[in-house]
């Protein structure tokens, strides 16, 4: 535990960050700080910009206004990028062996050649997936894909990792058989931050919550404060299954599910 | 794992390559450029001469064989060592321009009139090439053209001028070709069509085809070999060209013209003085 | 525009039959020398001449799809219509350049296998350049948040997707080669065709042609039909395992 309060890029702090694309306010004026402990799951309906808020948080877009400030400095080295992971909502993979996707990301972040197959041979064992460490990637079930992304993503030993609703497009096994794989990062002291309108999922796993609805964040508290007095109208209605979908849901889902490259572009720095 | 696979890979196609290449390097040798035609070619002479011409000298010729004006633009343009063409008045205006030197005259060969078998224009009868094709052109008979320039095309234009005919109409087909392909249209129209000796001679399409007139003094065609002027461009290789251009006007490459034969015919008369 | 007579057409059929196959058929089983230098030679260039065209035309198009640059539009258009540019018009512009009239005479390389090679690399590239353009743009795509998320700068990316569109990319080399094969305009002007030295297949099947001998024509052109069917099965193959394997 003490070994993540030193981290270098905790903690993680938004100060009136807000990102506004077409003329449209996605996110408005989020200030949050995620200290080190355990799992902080970010709760909305679809729509409210968690996907947006995660992008923003890992470095992959940049606001509009306010900043985001990773420990003491704002500047975002190639040092602090690579303590800092994420896991799409989709699996991305290569078209190479599971083994050689662990490889690859290895690679990138500049692991030397001789320490590579160790490290992702663990990885790999870790969730289980060892024995499809030869099979190509892509031929893997969804389940077993998320895993990769998670093993790929452990490889990296990163501080802070993102989460982004890994489990949307799963079924309750391989749900469940992910949610044990993230409780492997909780339990290493890795801190999570995780995005998800699955209430039940919410309960489950969650230490805190962040709640947005509509790009602005409502609510950073405790789980079980949350769950038994919210307080916001918004959060109650959530919690009755009222609030399904957010203002913008069209708009903010083609730009986070597609990105598309002219549109990062222009948010990026 | 992934890049040692790739290295294997690239690397044994890699020295495939540079096998590849590097024979072809190795077989450079001692060699010239001779610039000649499609016709001379096509005779077969190369074949014969160039061995004989090797063995003796241990120098190569390597033959690039185009219509002859574009001959004469190579040896303009410095791309060939020495000429071996079929032009006299295109040849002494290449001489007097200052791109060639010491042009020789080396040997002839003849050039015939082939029409179809049944002669609409009733060429056989002619009693002079030019006569001839003023037979043609008042019968309108279908005539193939090279069209390109060559030797063959301009001794062709040559008999027009001295019929007083300027050929033009459906019936005068320009095809910008060379001998053979022209050959093979007019074997394909029933045509008439002006060819020398030698291409007719090994000329394996002729369908309907046979020679109607030949032996006119008009039809003879005189081989001159020029060596292109070396002050005109650097890195020509003269000298050796000079060789090449010694042996075939020599006693012993006239004797080797000679000497050749085409399904048992001699094609070349050799006449250097 | 030619009156080709009904007569003419039988001739050259009854010619073929009884004079042209055999003969084609002879030279090919008896592995006739002239003929195996012709296609040896053929390969040489066409294989080296893609293997240049290849080593320059990958970086270039991945590069293309990944950098941003003022003009950039404008050079993905010029690169795709390069992909049709007529290899007479590629011969004539080598010619130029290598005769020694031109600017590159010095080398003394026309006339040689070497700017063969340099004028097949010339038309192939367009070729690998502009659809590896087309395949990386795609995949950068699909892998661009996912790259950025581990770190990976442009560069770094390069390699990573050349490799995973490795099935389409060997897939458009093969279509490279194909074309080079193929050609015949570009390697009789800037070659000059010559026995033994520069002469290739197509060019081979040009000369035998304009001579009226079609027997080395035939058995050329059969060979010639026959590599490009191979080329065109190892891409079909390279497809079919990517499919299975890689979806």
């Amino acid at each position: 535990m003490s070994a993540r309060e030193r981290s270098p890029v905790l903690p993680l702090r938004l100060e009136d960050v807000s990102v506004v694309r077409h003329g449209q306010t996605l996110l408005d004026r989020v200030s949050l700080r995620l200290e080190g402990d355990g799992r902080t799951l970010l709760l909305g309906p679809n729509g409210a910009g968690k996907s947006l808020l995660m992008r923003v948080c890992h470095g992959l877009l940049a606001p509009t206004a306010g900043r985001v400030m990773y420990g003491a400095s704002s500047l975002r080295t190639v040092e602090q990028r690579r303590r800092l992971a994420m896991v799409f909502q989709r699996p991305v993979l290569l078209r190479r062996s599971a083994l050689a996707n662990v490889l690859h990301a290895l690679s990138v972040h500049g692991v030397p050649r001789r320490r590579r197959g160790q490290l992702a041979q663990e990885a790999l064992a870790l969730f289980s997936l060892q024995h499809l460490a030869r099979r190509p990637a892509r031929v893997l079930s969804g389940g077993e894909q998320q895993r990769l992304a998670l093993a790929r993503a452990w490889a990296l030993a990163p501080d802070v990792v993102f989460l982004d609703e890994p489990t949307s497009a799963l079924d309750p096994t391989s749900t469940q058989a992910v949610e044990q794989a993230v409780d492997r990062f909780r339990d290493a002291g890795v801190t999570v931050l995780m995005a998800t309108h699955d209430l039940a999922q919410a309960r489950r796993l969650a230490d805190d919550v962040l709640f947005m609805c509509g790009g602005v964040l409502l609510e950073h508290t405790p789980a079980e404060a949350f769950f038994a007095r919210p307080r916001t109208p918004e959060a109650a209605a959530f919690l009755r299954g009222d609030l399904v979908t957010g203002p913008f849901p069209r708009l903010v889902e083609r730009l986070e599910e597609q990105c598309e490259s002219q549109e990062l572009d222009a948010l990026q720095r | 794992m992934r890049i040692t696979r790739i290295g294997r890979f690239t690397t044994l196609i890699g020295i495939l390559m540079l096998a590849m290449s590097s024979a072809a390097v190795a077989a450079g040798g001692k060699f010239i450029t001779l610039a000649s035609t499609t016709s001379t070619q096509n005779s077969g002479l190369f074949d014969y001469l160039l061995p004989k011409f090797t063995e003796k000298t241990g120098v190569e010729v390597h033959v690039v064989a185009v219509g002859t004006g574009q001959a004469l633009e190579l040896g303009r343009r410095g791309d060939a060592d020495v000429l071996l063409v079929h032009a006299p008045p295109a040849e002494k205006k290449f001489v007097n321009n200052g791109y060639g030197i010491d042009r020789r005259l080396v040997m002839y060969n003849d050039f015939v009139i082939v029409g179809p078998d049944s002669d609409p224009a009733g060429v056989a009868k002619a009693d002079s090439a030019v006569k001839a094709f003023q037979m043609i052109a008042s019968a309108k008979a279908p005539f193939a053209s090279r069209g390109d320039d060559s030797g063959t095309n301009k001794k062709e234009l040559q008999i027009w001028k001295a019929a007083g005919i300027k050929p033009s109409g459906s019936w005068y087909r320009e095809l910008g070709s060379g001998m053979g392909a022209t050959l093979n249209t007019a074997a394909g129209m029933d045509a008439y069509t002006l060819t020398d000796r030698g291409t007719w001679i090994s000329f394996n399409n002729r369908q309907n085809l046979k020679i109607l007139h030949e032996g006119d003094k008009i039809l003879f065609n005189q081989y001159g070999s020029i060596l292109v002027n070396p002050a005109k461009h650097k890195g020509l290789k003269t000298d050796l060209a000079r060789v090449w251009h010694n042996w075939i006007t020599s006693d012993e490459g006239q004797k080797v013209i000679a000497s050749y034969r085409l399904k048992g015919q001699q094609l070349f008369f050799p006449d250097a003085r | 525009m030619m009156n080709v007579s009904y007569r003419s057409f039988r001739s050259i059929g009854g010619g073929v039959m009884h004079d042209v196959f055999p003969a084609a058929a002879s030279l090919i089983l008896g592995a006739d020398p002239k003929l195996l230098g012709i296609v040896l030679l053929s390969l040489r260039i066409s294989l080296t001449a893609v293997f240049i065209a290849t080593l320059i035309g990958l970086p270039m198009g991945a590069a293309l799809a990944l950098y941003r640059f003022p003009g950039r539009s404008g050079a993905v258009v010029v690169l795709n219509a390069l992909m049709g540019l007529p290899p007479v018009v590629a011969g004539l512009i080598i010619y130029l350049t290598l005769s020694r009239a031109g600017p590159l005479g010095s080398l003394g390389l026309l006339f040689t296998p070497t700017a063969m090679i340099v004028a097949q690399a010339l038309i192939v590239l367009p070729i690998v350049a502009a659809l590896t353009r087309q395949v990386i743009a795609d995949l950068w795509e699909e892998y661009r948040e996912q790259l950025e998320s581990l770190g990976s700068s442009r560069l770094r990316a390069i390699p990573t997707l050349l490799w995973d569109a490795r099935f389409s990319l060997i897939t458009t080399v093969l279509a490279g080669f194909g074309r080079a094969a193929a050609e015949v305009g570009a390697v009789l002007i800037v070659g000059g065709n010559i026995s033994g030295y520069t002469r290739v297949m197509t060019t081979a099947i040009a000369l035998e042609t304009s001579k009226g001998d079609l027997g080395l024509a035939l058995a050329l052109g059969v060979i010639l039909i026959g590599l490009i069917m191979l080329v065109n099965g190892i891409a079909y193959g390279v497809g079919s395992v990517a499919r299975r394997y890689y979806a």
